[in-house]
């Protein structure tokens, strides 16, 4: 019951990622479909002057947060499957899934403290 | 005894031969290399994207026009990235349909010769990978026009 309600939560994981990436995926990587808004000061996506103007967008923050929690999921929980089907001893397999969820817990932490202080930062730009 | 029955005694190497060879065979396969590699992607993302924190002069150290990370060999890994997330998003989506009951058709009699639910669903597998061709090239055309 345990590993079909966290199979369910990988699903909504995907689903929201698929969202949001793909978003992420059309600011960055397909600039001529991108509204200007998103880029105001033009040039390359990841140009200063446009991290920071999408850097003062609330949405951008709650997004990132939501994207990064959602990714990192999706993804530990994929590569602890993986472990899990491999012909390791079962103590392994507990310790593997232990070091993932702690690596996942404190990327969370660092992802989500950087979303907001470069909210903060921009701000005073 | 009794529990190595059920061991996946092909471990890593059920990847490459399970004992099916359909289409959906590689596809499996690709998710799972496609999905390593994002995440492996992913995570250095995080500390990249930290640099944003530290002001212009950290940012564009790594992603400034002459920045760390504008040297080809990254390019190409980007690019490469971003394929593995076209192919990778739209295979899950394939899957995702699968898991929640879509593309797998009504119940049949097992009359041979036999038809598995695969026959059902590999006209939207087809379609799905031919979107996910077409955002890779999208997005390659994207990577080669900068």
């Amino acid at each position: 019951m345990r590993h079909s309600r966290l199979w369910t939560w990988h699903i909504i994981a995907g689903i929201i990622i698929l969202t949001l990436l793909g978003l992420h995926m059309l600011i960055m990587h397909l600039e001529a479909l991108t509204p200007k808004a998103l880029n105001p000061a033009g040039g390359e996506a990841v140009d200063w002057a446009n991290v920071v103007a999408r850097g003062k967008m609330v949405f951008f923050m709650i997004t990132y947060i939501l994207l990064l929690g959602a990714a990192l999921y999706h993804g530990l929980y994929g590569l602890n499957t993986i472990v899990g089907e491999l012909n390791i001893r079962p103590g392994l397999k507990r310790c593997c899934a232990a070091v993932l969820t702690l690596m996942g817990v404190g990327l969370f932490i660092l992802g989500s403290w950087a979303a907001v202080a470069a909210r903060t930062a921009a701000m005073k730009m | 005894m009794a529990q190595n029955v059920h061991d996946n005694h092909l471990g890593i190497k059920g990847w490459a031969f399970g004992g099916s060879w359909s289409f959906e065979r590689y596809l499996y396969t690709l998710h799972r290399l496609t999905g390593l590699g994002i995440l492996a992607y992913f995570l250095m993302h995080i500390f990249v994207t930290t640099a944003r924190v530290f002001g212009p002069d950290s940012w564009n150290t790594l992603l400034g026009e002459h920045g760390f990370l504008k040297m080809t060999v990254f390019k190409i890994g980007e690019l490469m990235v971003f394929a593995a997330f076209g192919f990778h998003a739209f295979n899950g989506i394939r899957l995702a349909l699968v898991e929640l009951g879509f593309l797998v058709g009504k119940p049949i009699e097992p009359v041979y010769p036999y038809k598995t639910c695969l026959n059902t669903s590999r006209a939207a597998t087809a379609v799905l990978m031919l979107l996910a061709a077409v955002v890779i090239v999208m997005g390659g055309w994207d990577f080669f026009m900068d």
